[in-house]
């Protein structure tokens, strides 16, 4: 056997050996990004199933009915082992008219700044604008919940009301609702822009009748998203709305929401078990707010 | 700048010594001087790069859209400047048809080819809107192929169909003067043959200004040909005389091929 063929053997089997580590090395690394996602996604499969195990039995078409129980009641019930009574509609009607008012607050102010920002990308009032509304999106709820009570609950309302919340929650809708527009905005193509522009449409009719218009799904997701973000806040409500036993349509008077009474059933032992009906129910909201956003990129991007 | 045996006799545009800079002192465009003959096909033609669309997007000033642009000298359509003219009032009277044709995708066929006055905000009677519709559609000889499905979304159609579309929806405005810029580049040869008879026929009734890079379509369509090289107009006149006695050796050089 001459010299180059043996070397040319040993290079071969050397070969085969990093073959088979690189191998190993690969199979290792796939199997580990494996179990890091399943442990991403189980916490929020975890807390579902736990949810509507714990939580169907209570609702039925009381729970969606009745306002929440007092103590007493629910003290009664669980004596002599009864479901206990009522349901959290108080909570619902309070969500939905705090998130709605929040939303017509917001929405206008949002998709506006949103223009703006897609309209003079690089200016320098626009960048300072932009980095505002990121910085915005980083303060803390309850930092929102004690502006609404200082601008709303003491100058204007003169106590705690479902606006204060709605103004407190709608800051908190704005810089999601500026960028998801912005970003949208920028994904229309510049040639229907100049398409209009050509046939002599003025400025604001361009934005109005054709930009808007062809972005459109994308603004409503971009709002279902930022209404399912604040849904679920509790502390900025806790200084504005403060919370009502009964159900309540007046804007300037204390009005009950939905994480609102999770938070009461919490701290009361007689209506702890309340939180998981109450928690699922907000919990399929806020899903299904993110199922239809989605479905609806999907269909646009077909 | 040569003129090649150049006859204007009705001009409906003039520009006068043109010049334009994206960014300061760079001209994409350099001391043109031009005049348009009306109901006619012009051509523009030239090389990538040597300012051709920027001078076409002058006539409507759509280059305006850009930010920072220097604009200098004048076009005059009929007697007025229109750099002293409102810019809406202006894009009313000249249409502009793009590269790409681009239908507004929320809009039906039929409310595409009266989108400008819709967007305008004209309040027209139905028979009236009808009327507009079959007339612009027939004359993009599209009337036939979507007579029905007017309503369908204009985006359904073919590439050929929409730029035809586009042409329609630009006729319908009853503009003077028709900008197109490569309205062939993205069409294949037979949709491209139709839009060339389409223009050909369609001069019978409206003055049109064409970008085009491809040369023979320039010989094909134009009645008149602007050869631009680096932001200069460096020769024009009758197409004819230019495709077969080029004065200026640049244009020579490019119409036989040997660059661009």
């Amino acid at each position: 056997m001459s010299d180059i063929a043996l070397n040319r053997d040993i290079s071969l089997s050397v070969a085969k050996d990093k073959t088979n580590y690189r191998n190993t090395k690969n199979k290792i690394f796939k199997i580990v990004v494996i179990i890091m996602s399943v442990v991403t996604i189980s916490p929020i499969v975890l807390i579902i199933g736990k949810l509507i195990i714990k939580g169907i039995g209570q609702i039925n078409l009381d729970f969606f009915t009745s306002v929440a129980p007092d103590t007493f009641e629910a003290m009664m019930a669980i004596s002599s082992g009864e479901r206990i009574p009522g349901g959290i509609a108080n909570g619902i009607t309070g969500t939905l008219l705090i998130v709605i008012l929040a939303a017509v607050i917001a929405i206008p102010i949002g998709i506006m700044t949103g223009i703006y920002l897609y309209e003079n990308q690089g200016k320098r009032y626009a960048n300072l604008i932009r980095n505002i509304t990121d910085v915005l999106q980083g303060v803390p709820s309850i930092v929102l919940g004690i502006i609404g009570y200082l601008w709303v609950v003491i100058k204007v309302t003169n106590g705690f009301s479902a606006l204060a919340g709605s103004v407190a929650l709608a800051i908190m809708m704005l810089p999601l609702i500026v960028r998801s527009t912005e970003e949208t905005m920028k994904m229309v193509p510049e040639n229907i822009k100049e398409a209009a522009v050509a046939l002599g449409v003025p400025y604001h009719k361009v934005i109005l009748r054709v930009m808007i218009p062809s972005s459109f799904s994308g603004l409503v997701t971009g709002i279902l998203l930022a209404i399912s973000r604040i849904l679920g806040e509790t502390a900025p409500l806790l200084l504005t709305t403060l919370g009502s036993p009964a159900i309540n349509m007046d804007l300037t008077q204390p009005t009950s929401a939905v994480p609102l009474l999770i938070w009461n059933f919490y701290n009361d032992p007689n209506l702890v078990d309340l939180i998981w009906s109450s928690s699922l129910f907000l919990m399929g909201m806020v899903l299904t707010l993110n199922l239809v956003s989605k479905r609806i990129v999907a269909k646009r991007e077909k | 700048m040569k003129e090649n045996n150049l006859d204007i006799q009705n001009p409906i545009l003039s520009i006068e010594d043109l010049s334009i800079a994206y960014i300061q002192d760079k001209y994409a465009v350099k001391n043109v001087n031009a005049k348009i003959e009306s109901k006619s096909i012009t051509a523009i033609m030239g090389p990538s790069g040597c300012g051709k669309s920027t001078l076409l997007r002058a006539i409507n000033r759509m280059h305006e859209l850009y930010p920072n642009i220097t604009t200098k000298g004048k076009i005059l359509l009929g007697n007025d400047n229109i750099y002293d003219m409102d810019t809406i009032k202006l894009r009313r009277k000249i249409g502009m048809v793009f590269q790409r044709p681009n239908p507004f995708p929320t809009m039906s066929i039929y409310d595409n080819v009266i989108a400008g006055y819709k967007l305008n905000g004209h309040k027209l009677k139905k028979d009236q809107r009808d009327e507009i519709v079959e007339k612009s559609l027939q004359d993009v000889t599209l009337w036939d192929e979507v007579k029905d499905s007017l309503f369908k979304k204009g985006t359904f159609l073919s590439g050929g169909q929409q730029q035809r579309l586009c042409i329609a929806r630009a006729l319908a405005y009853n503009p003077e003067v028709i900008l197109l810029d490569e309205p062939t580049s993205a069409l294949d040869p037979i949709a491209t043959a139709r839009v060339e008879e389409l223009l050909a026929d369609l001069k019978k009734k409206y003055t049109i200004v064409l970008v085009t890079h491809n040369m023979s379509q320039a010989a094909r369509i134009s009645d008149h040909s602007l050869f631009m090289y680096l932001g200069e107009l460096v020769e024009y006149g009758k197409t004819n005389s230019m495709f077969t006695n080029p004065i200026d050796s640049r244009t020579e050089a490019y119409l036989t091929g040997k660059f661009g």
